[in-house]
């Protein structure tokens, strides 16, 4: 039963690099808890300092109340799912899964009560016998997290579990992951802390109760996904959570006859006193203005206040139609309903589009925070 | 429609022709193949098998009877042969030979397996240029350090001992055999012995469960190129050993001509086909674990 602790943790490699820095973030006892961020931003270094792979700069690591900056990995109360899955590829599958608790000279009652429950757990009784060369891609996944969770540790660490997997398993693997993290907590009676990385926003979003985004050592913003999704703290978030990705352009604020507007380029149309309110003091000037592609779309005939744009080319994707948009230079995506759509009628033309202004984000073009969000 | 079908006859029978044609010219190009390969292979062959030949024959037949088949086979040469003109039999070498083999052949094995995968795992104060003295050691010829290493066996009072030809090597001496198990380490993920760390291994348990068995075909040929090369070896005992009582089978094998008697080919020749048995013997057994050990460092995860 423990929660994870990070403080103000950095890491520089011997050649002068500053990976992480400076992060603190606090994982709750029971959460999962999502790391996610484009390559090279550190997750993975984060998660391998947690396990004790990498050493720590400065800062402290506390699982549980415990310090645990130099304690070696296997005392740590951990266990980790690596993304290769890292099986020992010259023991069977049993060998696998007992190993630590061999190492810890465990009584063999144990061992094998442990190996009983993991594989009615996890459904892998009949691989037991064979060695990680005859497994599949998901099999050896499933022995990888069953030697994970033999161990009954405090926090599970997983170093992109799924990247390996083909798309579609790796959809049945989130569902069960999710629901194992569940069936632990309930029938195994472990606290299950978890801390998952993947670079994958649709797992992210889809496993984590919360989620911390990452970019270049730096915590860009920790939240539950709906806060993430409707209300991110910056344009980087904005931009990397959800699909498709949410346009972001710059525009300009500026005072008006009837109250603020938002320019682009030359055209303008009206902010919203809904927008007004959330909107940082008389902020004018450039913003850079974050659009998802669900909230800009063909305005209905008659409609005022409306953006004017040439449509580049189209995707068809099933129920629903991706536009491809220039709107005074700058590209957008609309995302529309396929039925009753003109596809042909679409191709090349000048279209008019509405923005949802209680769904739009402004942030500052400068440093990328969000200045829509006080209320 | 009598021209028709007669035309497809036509037909078949020139596609018949040129099937057998190429068949002819496809079992006469194996043909001279083979015997090209099985020619040249003769010729590499040939003083083994006249070595064998020979050792079955009297000592006035080898030099009257060019051909490896003897007129009249005999075993004088490995009866007397073996009783050597020493007070000491075959037996004695051999032995010798096996107590010179059995520790060299272990300590390489642990010694440079332990260093091999402290070069490639680790970063420690002065790494890279313990591996730049590895290297230049490796591009050493070991004529040059015959010298100093033998006056330092000899202060140690380990001359005429089996010690300076096996203690060198069981310390990591041997660099080509460092080198060739650090590259094979390297090909082989970490990942597997993170986990073992993760499961609660030290480093000690993580190089006895996890990295030697990864090694072990890496590990076999390194323990068949020490056997070998030690079996082989005359300069090191020749230098090294001054006791007939000491010495190994290379050594032994140099005694016979030694003597003031006329040289007895036949008994030379004999114990070099016995000499050699070992290390073929070996090889053929571990063969498939050899060429895995030399071929690839890589290991399917």
């Amino acid at each position: 039963m423990a929660g994870l602790e990070i403080r103000n943790v950095e890491k520089v490699y011997g050649n002068k690099f500053k990976a992480v820095h400076g992060i603190s973030l606090e994982v709750r006892d029971g959460e999962f808890m999502v790391l996610v961020g484009p390559s090279g931003c550190a997750k993975s270094t984060l998660l391998r300092m947690i396990a004790g792979l990498e050493t720590v700069t400065s800062g402290e690591i506390l699982i549980g109340e415990r310090v645990v900056n130099n304690v070696v990995p296997g005392k740590r109360g951990i266990s980790m799912v690596f993304q290769n899955y890292a099986l020992y590829p010259h023991m069977k599958v049993i060998k696998n899964l007992s190993f630590g608790m061999r190492l810890a000279r465990r009584p063999k009652d144990e061992i094998d009560a442990g190996i009983g429950q993991v594989t009615t757990l996890l459904e892998i009784e009949e691989l037991l016998d064979r060695l990680p060369k005859q497994l599949s891609g998901g099999q050896a996944q499933r022995v990888a997290v069953g030697r994970a969770i033999i161990k009954k540790p405090e926090v599970f660490l997983f170093d992109e579990p799924l990247s390996n997997l083909d798309a579609k398993l790796r959809a049945a693997m989130r569902v069960r992951l999710t629901e194992l993290h569940q069936r632990l907590k309930e029938q195994m009676g472990l606290s299950s802390t978890v801390v998952y990385v993947t670079h994958d926003q649709v797992e992210a979003m889809t496993m984590g109760d919360r989620i911390c985004v990452m970019k270049d050592g730096r915590i860009m913003q920790v939240a539950d996904p709906v806060t993430l999704y409707e209300r991110p703290a910056n344009a980087f978030v904005a931009g990397f959570i959800g699909t498709p990705e949410m346009n972001l352009v710059s525009a300009t604020i500026r005072s008006g006859s009837g109250g603020l507007m938002l320019g682009l380029g030359s055209q303008a149309i009206q902010l919203d006193t809904l927008v007004v309110e959330r909107l940082e003091k008389e902020r004018t000037g450039d913003v850079t203005l974050g659009v998802r592609p669900q909230h800009i779309v063909p305005a209905l005939p008659g409609a005022v206040n409306t953006l004017e744009g040439k449509v580049s080319h189209l995707e068809f994707m099933g129920h629903e139609i991706y536009l491809h948009v220039l709107i005074e230079g700058q590209p957008f995506i609309s995302v529309t309903q396929s039925a009753g759509f003109d596809r042909d009628a679409a191709r090349d033309s000048v279209i008019h589009f509405t923005l949802q202004q209680d769904a739009i984000h402004l942030f500052d073009p400068n440093s990328g925070e969000s200045i829509s969000l006080s209320d | 429609m009598a021209t028709q079908s007669s035309t497809m006859t036509d037909i078949e029978r020139e596609t018949e022709r040129t099937n057998r044609v190429t068949r002819r010219l496809g079992r006469i190009s194996a043909t001279v193949r083979y015997l090209i390969l099985a020619g040249v292979g003769l010729i590499m062959l040939y003083p083994l098998i006249w070595l064998i030949g020979a050792s079955f024959k009297t000592n006035a037949e080898i030099f009257a009877n060019p051909g490896f088949i003897p007129h009249e086979p005999t075993l004088d040469g490995y009866v007397k042969g073996w009783q050597t003109s020493t007070p000491y039999t075959f037996a004695t070498f051999f032995w010798n030979t096996f107590l010179i083999i059995l520790p060299k052949t272990i300590g390489t094995a642990i010694s440079a397996t332990a260093v091999a995968y402290g070069f490639a795992r680790f970063e420690f104060p002065g790494k890279r240029i313990f591996f730049s003295a590895l290297i230049a050691i490796l591009l050493l010829p070991n004529v040059v350090t015959r010298i100093p290493q033998y006056l330092l066996f000899r202060d140690l009072g380990w001359l005429d001992t089996f010690l300076p030809l096996w203690v060198p090597s069981a310390l990591a001496g041997d660099a080509f055999f460092v080198f060739m198990l650090i590259q094979f380490l390297r090909a082989i993920p970490r990942d597997m012995e993170e986990a073992a760390r993760v499961d609660g291994a030290n480093t000690a348990q993580v190089l006895i469960f996890i990295v030697v068995p990864l090694l072990a075909p890496a590990i076999v040929s390194v323990c068949l190129f020490q056997i070998m090369w030690t079996m082989n070896d005359f300069l090191g005992p020749l230098i090294y050993l001054s006791s007939v009582d000491k010495y190994p089978v290379s050594l032994a094998l140099k005694l016979s001509i030694d003597t003031t008697e006329a040289f007895d080919w036949n008994k030379i020749l004999a114990m070099s086909v016995l000499a050699l048995t070992p290390s073929l013997v070996i090889f053929f057994l571990a063969q498939k674990r050899f060429i895995e050990g030399i071929s690839s460092g890589g290991v399917k995860g």
